[in-house]
């Protein structure tokens, strides 16, 4: 009898049962811990078995990538010949062929700016200069005119440039237009309550469509004799006037969130107006509602393809166009799968970026 | 839908009214260039080739008109316009003439205020259908499945020729005409119904072309012409002998190869053609080298033909209607002289 002695190295070397660790408990854990589950599992294993495999021999294994099209229709696979063949008109549509650097240059630059505001830790006044230079940078680019560059006619404008264009702009003039009349709504002054009320309902009342059609159909005909409005600009305002309303709606909501202590504290401060909502209100308010306020931009985003039926060449009509011609007809599959990836790309983009914002922000530290 | 076309015309018509009338012709030398809608979609007529060059009869229509005017027929602007656009985008004057496969009918001339030109298509609908159906006819299509564009008049040209001759049918209606081919080659209709010019461009691309063919029945008359506006005869002239000058062309059998050997012709129509004999473009306000500029830059009507949509393009359009009416087509131009 005695004390035993308790080896507790090896106690603490001893592993859990064989089920409960390494793959097959990760297994049972995660895939596998109920009846419900299993049975979800497997139906969803069968169907990634029945789709996959053909999926990949499709797209990869069976497919060609620099053919005619003439090729294509003998071969059993993806054609992707379609999207590379005809890559550049896809993205760069009418800009003159051998100056299509211009346009690349234009988006490089664009993307770079995207990627540095896209972390926190780069944010700064240079930045903000950056962003001046470079959009001013990008308008030469595109149009030329100065320096040695000839000039292009922004009806050549098309394709990945035309809806990045449409894009960007449309949002950054949208968002803060957006919070304007949103604080126009809950003014106390009758006059712009209501013209904020007025505006934002016609314009929540219309489908963009509509105004789309209305800025390229019929305000052409109400202009003076001899005034013409580029195409793209007229769709471009409508596409802001349009995403403006939504937003203010969405800060709206954040302002209504606000406590009317925030208010009181701020009054006590001796805050005017302007201080209120530039030092208290909005930055609380606008960061309750990023999540919303990113859904409106990513829809935003996605519906600057509605310029299809305008006839501007965007990155989605070039590429319909293409599969217009004979030779590509067949192969509308791999066309739009290559731009739904595009927009894919740019929407999930878009949606990281808010959901680091909102952690980043965070000051409360909920989480 | 049948509100917002009134509401349109009205404006339009009110807009039309309140335009001061002054030259196109002028406004065109002041801006050095022809505004011309376009299709911008529609192979062999309107559409940017991969290096986004636009290419097409249309085009080539538009070019000749250029080439007219300036002697260059790189100076045109295209804009390319949807076929709810098309008519509103000329009465606003952001276009100065239309070259898109459009379709001359009263109601677009009277109420719309526009003005047609010699055409430069004469199209027409038609039934596609398998070998295998076993139809002879269109007459016999009763009960039909047809694979149909939803859009202008097909659809309804398709439905008065199903009344009038007291059959049923189903229309299958796709928005697009790649998914259109897809449907029809997969089995879904049993014809297809399109303009002639596009039917054939669809059956190129049928997994076995000859496994299909194209019924005798054309169920529509569609000449298809350049558009101006009412109110400026001397830009329709413009436009107008600039068609008939690309069918005399092909009629005196001048082409961009040999129309500099063609100066030298003694044949007096040929010299007046070609501004050797000057006065002709004189009268329409242009070089009397007019003529001779569109032949050199562009060719003449049947090299547009052969170039865009004839045997050795994808479309594979035989002459048919658009041969000289000496080959028995309807392409007859008035003399010039």
């Amino acid at each position: 009898m005695g004390i035993v002695a308790v080896d507790k190295e090896a106690i603490r070397k001893m592993k859990p049962p064989v089920v409960h660790r390494g793959a097959i408990g990760w297994l049972k854990d995660n895939l596998f811990n109920g009846v419900f589950n299993s049975i979800l599992t497997l139906v969803f294993l069968a169907f990634l078995l029945r789709f996959v495999p053909p999926f990949i021999k499709w797209a990869f294994i069976d497919s060609v990538w620099f053919t005619t099209g003439d090729v294509c229709k003998e071969c059993p696979g993806a054609c992707w010949s379609v999207v590379l063949k005809n890559l550049r008109f896809v993205i760069f549509g009418f800009y003159p062929h051998d100056l299509h650097w211009r346009p690349f240059g234009a988006m490089l630059l664009l993307f770079t700016l995207l990627f540095f505001s896209y972390h926190k830790r780069f944010w700064s006044k240079k930045l903000g200069y950056a962003w001046i230079i470079g959009l001013v940078a990008m308008g030469i680019l595109m149009k030329g005119g100065i320096f040695w560059l000839t000039p292009v006619d922004s009806m050549k404008w098309g394709g990945l440039p035309l809806t990045m264009i449409l894009s960007v702009f449309g949002l950054a003039a949208a968002y803060p237009l957006g919070v304007i009349l949103a604080l126009g709504r809950d003014s106390h002054m009758p006059m712009i309550r209501y013209l904020s009320i007025g505006y934002i309902e016609m314009i929540r009342g219309v489908p963009l469509i509509s105004l789309l059609f209305m800025s390229s159909i019929i305000f052409p005909l109400f202009l003076p004799e001899g005034v013409t409005i580029n195409k793209i600009l007229r769709a471009q305002v409508a596409i802001i006037l349009f995403t403006a309303a939504y937003v203010a709606e969405v800060v709206r909501g954040g302002l209504q969130g606000m406590s009317r202590g925030q208010y009181e504290a701020a009054d006590a401060l001796g805050l005017n107006y302007y201080q209120t909502m530039r030092l208290v209100i909005l930055p609380q308010a606008l960061k309750i509602v990023i999540p919303p306020t990113l859904s409106v931009l990513i829809s935003a985003f996605k519906d600057t393809s509605l310029v299809v039926i305008i006839a501007l060449y965007d990155f989605l009509l070039t590429s319909k166009t293409v599969i217009q011609n004979p030779e590509w007809n067949g192969f509308s599959t791999e066309m739009y799968l290559f731009v739904a990836l595009m927009y894919f790309l740019g929407c999930f983009s878009m949606s990281n970026f808010s959901r680091k914002l909102e952690q980043e922000l965070d000051t409360d530290k909920r989480s | 839908m049948k509100s917002l076309k009134m509401a349109v015309a009205c404006i339009s018509i009110l807009a039309m009214s309140a335009m001061a009338m002054a030259g196109t012709l002028d406004d065109v030398k002041a801006k050095g260039y022809v505004d011309v809608g376009i299709n911008g979609s529609l192979f062999g007529f309107g559409m940017p080739d991969e290096k986004g060059e636009m290419k097409g009869l249309d085009v080539d229509t538009a070019k000749a008109i250029a080439a007219a005017v300036f002697g260059d027929a790189s100076k045109v602007k295209f804009t390319a316009l949807t076929a709810v656009q098309r008519l509103p985008a000329l009465q606003s004057k952001e276009i100065d003439v239309l070259c898109r496969n459009t379709t001359q009918t009263l109601s677009r001339e009277t109420q719309s205020g526009l003005n047609f030109v010699q055409p430069n298509y004469y199209d027409g609908q038609g039934f596609l259908v398998p070998k295998a159906l076993g139809v002879k006819s269109a007459k016999e299509l009763d009960g039909a499945t047809v694979c149909v564009l939803p859009g202008t008049t097909t659809e309804m040209n398709a439905a008065d020729f199903f009344r009038a001759n007291n059959m049923k049918w189903s229309p299958v209606v796709i928005e697009n005409t790649a998914e259109l081919n897809k449907a029809f080659f997969a089995g879904r209709c049993d014809a297809l119904t399109s303009d002639l010019s596009q039917l054939a461009g669809n059956r190129s691309v049928a997994p076995n072309p000859a496994d299909y063919m194209l019924l005798p029945e054309v169920i529509s008359k569609e000449p298809l012409a350049p558009v101006v506006r009412h109110g400026d005869d001397q830009w329709f002239d413009i436009v107008n002998w600039t068609m008939f000058a690309l069918i005399e062309a092909e009629e005196l059998g001048i082409t961009s190869e040999n129309v500099d050997e063609m100066l030298d012709s003694e044949n007096p129509s040929i010299k007046r053609f070609l501004g050797v004999t000057p006065g002709m473009g004189e009268m329409l306000g242009l070089d009397n080298k007019w003529a001779y500029n569109i032949v050199k830059q562009v060719g003449n009507y049947g090299e547009i033909f052969e170039r865009n949509v004839g045997p050795d393009t994808p479309l594979a359009i035989p002459r048919g209607l658009n041969a000289l009416w000496t080959d028995g087509g309807l392409m007859y131009a008035s003399p010039i002289r």
